[in-house]
């Protein structure tokens, strides 16, 4: 089984890449369709700008590709703004829309008048809303790495996990072989390899479960 | 719940730690991967390395540091020291840095913060701003303004390690550098650095109260009770250790199971 890295200029990638060589899974860099075709799973990788990444993945060509294979049925796992671009559209500098794989929008999070600090930036618990094998041998209460300013907004049959912010933040989005996590897995420690890692049996055993 | 931050510090002079450790387990104790693989297993919440190597040669060696670094602990790693330029930040941040700390070169070309904001995200962007008291001037009267509670001038922006005062107000510099793109402060006062006395509650008060940003906390750690202090008497998101922590005077898991017990959420 091989997975396929998106390659569109974000910043982390190399660290996504890193997780996945660590537990062994093998993975390729790339933006090139036929090669995303010959993979078994997709990764979408991201940090920066939700408007910039989409302008992006379209000049590359990759927009198109994402959403016909997702659509196909395959897996597709995107990571922080990568998780975002899942989404139908996102109101961070004007509305852009987005890949619209999962019913949803992304905003700033919404602080309820608490004086919270923005970005979100530290280690925060899941809270488990909906049973995924992408949570097999992770408790709830767990720690993950987090950082962002803006969040998903989305039905909540649609939310893994939720994390507590002062106010209720999504963690993680999941419907059918579409995924996401807000958090980073590549940068969660131990716990986040065990995320890659379940990511990796549900493609591998084509175990999507979540509806 | 959000955690509080321990953040384990190295200074790396020529691809090696300087001052080392004393983590007997360690074959090299001057290696920064093996060392940041230690505090990944005692559960630091993030690494920081400083670099305060002189010569510009020796930069390709905290590169390679850094990636094999990147390719063995899964946690946020920043890097600072010497950063000038976006591409200093983009050599960084390929071997795989999360984050960049930016001193000096952000007091000198603030531009440098919203350039790297708007190419690599603010998340990346961490500005480190080093403060110094001063004696606060007096009005005409012989007043002080600490008196009539106005003291936020008294706590200048310092660079080339305290050695420079640049004049400017910390308060109104953490603002500066929030509106410019920073996604995170690292606060260092120069009076507490290196005495073992505590944080200077004071200015970290002051500045996290300041900004919306996350503000760590920088300089003075000497014992538990002062992550209890900085962590209850200011808003500070993170504490950063350094001598602290290589030298087991106290261990990370220490410092987390005597904040858990006092209530501070905790990793």
């Amino acid at each position: 089984m091989k997975l396929a890295i998106i390659d569109y200029g974000a910043g982390n990638l190399r660290s996504v890449v890193k997780a996945f060589e660590f537990i062994g899974q093998e993975c390729v860099i790339t933006s090139s369709k036929t090669e995303i075709d010959s993979c078994e799973g997709i990764v979408l990788p991201g940090v920066g700008a939700f408007r910039e990444a989409v302008n992006r993945l379209k000049e590359a060509s990759l927009w198109d590709v994402l959403k016909n294979e997702a659509e196909k049925g395959k897996a597709l796992f995107g990571i922080c703004l990568g998780m975002q671009l899942l989404f139908d559209e996102s109101s961070e500098f004007g509305i852009t829309e987005g890949l619209k794989l999962i019913k949803g929008t992304v905003d700033n999070i919404n602080t309820g008048g608490l004086p919270l600090k923005i970005p979100h930036i530290g280690w925060n618990t899941l809270c488990f809303n909906k049973k995924s094998p992408l949570y097999d041998g992770i408790e709830n209460g767990t720690y993950v790495y987090f950082v962002h300013s803006f969040s998903a907004k989305t039905d909540a049959e649609n939310v893994t996990a939720f994390t507590d912010y002062g106010v209720c933040t999504v963690a993680s989005a999941e419907k059918k072989n579409i995924l996401g996590t807000q958090f980073h897995p590549e940068k969660s420690g131990d716990k986040g390899l065990k995320i890659l890692k379940n990511f990796c049996n549900m493609v591998e055993h084509d175990n999507f479960t979540c509806d | 719940m959000l955690a509080k931050r321990i953040i384990p510090c190295l200074d790396i002079d020529g691809g090696r730690v300087v001052k080392g450790t004393n983590f007997i387990q360690l074959r090299d104790v001057g290696d920064p991967t093996a060392i940041a693989k230690e505090y990944n297993a005692q559960g630091a919440d993030e690494i920081v390395f400083l670099d305060i190597t002189a010569s510009s040669e020796e930069r390709g060696t905290l590169l390679d540091v850094i990636e094999r670094t990147a390719s063995e602990v899964f946690l946020p790693v920043t890097v600072g020291g010497g950063i000038r330029t976006t591409d200093d930040i983009k050599d960084i941040l390929r071997v795989g840095a999360d984050k960049i700390s930016i001193n000096s070169a952000a007091v000198k070309d603030r531009t440098l913060i919203s350039r790297a904001a708007d190419m690599f995200g603010s998340q990346c962007v961490v500005v480190a701003i080093d403060v110094k008291r001063v004696p606060a001037k007096t009005d005409c009267n012989g007043v002080y303004p600490t008196d009539l509670g106005t003291d936020i001038n008294d706590f200048h922006v310092v660079i080339h390690g305290g050695r420079t005062d640049t004049g400017i107000n910390a308060v109104e510099w953490a603002k500066t550098v929030e509106k410019l793109g920073a996604g995170e402060i690292l606060l260092t006062s120069m009076d507490t650095d290196g005495v073992k006395k505590g944080y200077d509650l004071e200015i970290t008060k002051i500045i996290a109260d300041s900004v919306s940003i996350p503000v760590i906390a920088s300089g003075g750690c000497g014992c538990l009770e002062d992550f209890y202090d900085v962590f209850t008497q200011t808003d500070a998101s993170a504490a950063l250790v350094a001598s602290l922590f290589h030298f087991g005077e106290l261990s990370v898991p220490q410092v987390k199971q005597y904040l858990k017990e006092r209530e501070i959420p905790v990793r």
